[in-house]
């Protein structure tokens, strides 16, 4: 058995226009890695130059969001159904205060 | 152009003004690829905050899904901005993550006129849209001013039977 992973309208121009892509590996930032060794491109618009998961996606598995899992380092199991989702945000606010914010 | 009805917009006003000074925020869900906003979902603003609002992530992902199984996509994703003008500022173009979506902005700066502007927004380039408003009915109660930051292009109005 593999992960489903479920992508968003944003994100499909690497999938060739997949809804729904399978991957494997022990923990998000695996599967992450696995994913993009087939659709080049896709990790980097989710983990920034930092190494962490991007403010402006949420990542979720099964039901649960991974910020609250140990984001990259969270563990995923085969049968596991992981889903990305752009965030939905903004607001008046400066960046800078929104990225703290965000932390 | 963004062809939303006046029942619809009126609610999302509505809801503007209720969590003003706060942002309000929120979707219109229609069937995928239709462009038709026909489904209200006002959001909680997670961040409860006069300057930046997000939906609550569960609660995001729990309406995605339920728009998935309805073959829905959110065809218009509105918020408040409560001190400023209807356009986007840099935060919303940076977490502007749904390509097909109308983001409609509504500032309720002026208690007395509202601004109600639609943009798309792909790529970091925002453009500006016309509103067409569709079923509106004259309200001879009505004391709210629209300011629409680009005038519709027609304005269907009917008259209110009766009266």
């Amino acid at each position: 058995m593999a992960i489903e992973v479920r992508i968003p309208t944003i994100l499909r121009s690497y999938t060739g226009g997949a809804k729904t892509v399978e991957g494997s590996g022990d923990t998000i930032a695996d599967l992450l890695t696995d994913l993009d060794s087939r659709h080049a491109g896709l990790k980097d618009r989710l983990i920034t130059g930092e190494g962490g998961l991007h403010r402006f996606v949420n990542v979720y598995i099964n039901d649960e969001d991974v910020r609250f899992l140990g984001a990259l380092d969270a563990k995923v199991n085969d049968g596991d159904s992981v889903t990305i989702l752009p965030a939905v945000a903004g607001g008046a606010f400066a960046f800078a205060a929104a990225q703290a914010l965000r932390g | 152009m963004l062809t939303i009805d006046a029942a619809i917009l009126a609610a999302i006003v509505a809801h503007a003004r209720r969590d003003h000074p706060d942002e309000a925020c929120g979707i219109v869900a229609g069937p995928a690829g239709s462009d038709r906003p026909e489904r209200l979902v006002p959001m909680e603003n997670a961040a409860r905050s006069m300057t930046f609002y997000e939906f609550d992530s569960k609660e995001q992902l729990r309406l995605w899904r339920e728009m998935d199984d309805a073959d829905e996509e959110p065809v218009v994703v509105y918020h408040s901005h409560t001190a400023t003008e209807a356009y986007p500022s840099r935060t919303d173009v940076s977490f502007a993550g749904e390509p097909n979506a109308h983001y409609l902005l509504v500032s309720t700066r002026d208690p007395e006129v509202t601004e109600v502007r639609s943009f798309r927004i792909v790529d970091g380039a925002v453009t500006e849209e016309p509103v067409e408003v569709v079923n509106a009915v004259v309200d001879p109660n009505a004391v709210q001013k629209y300011l629409f930051g680009q005038s519709p292009t027609t304005v269907d109005y009917e008259c209110q039977t009766g009266s």
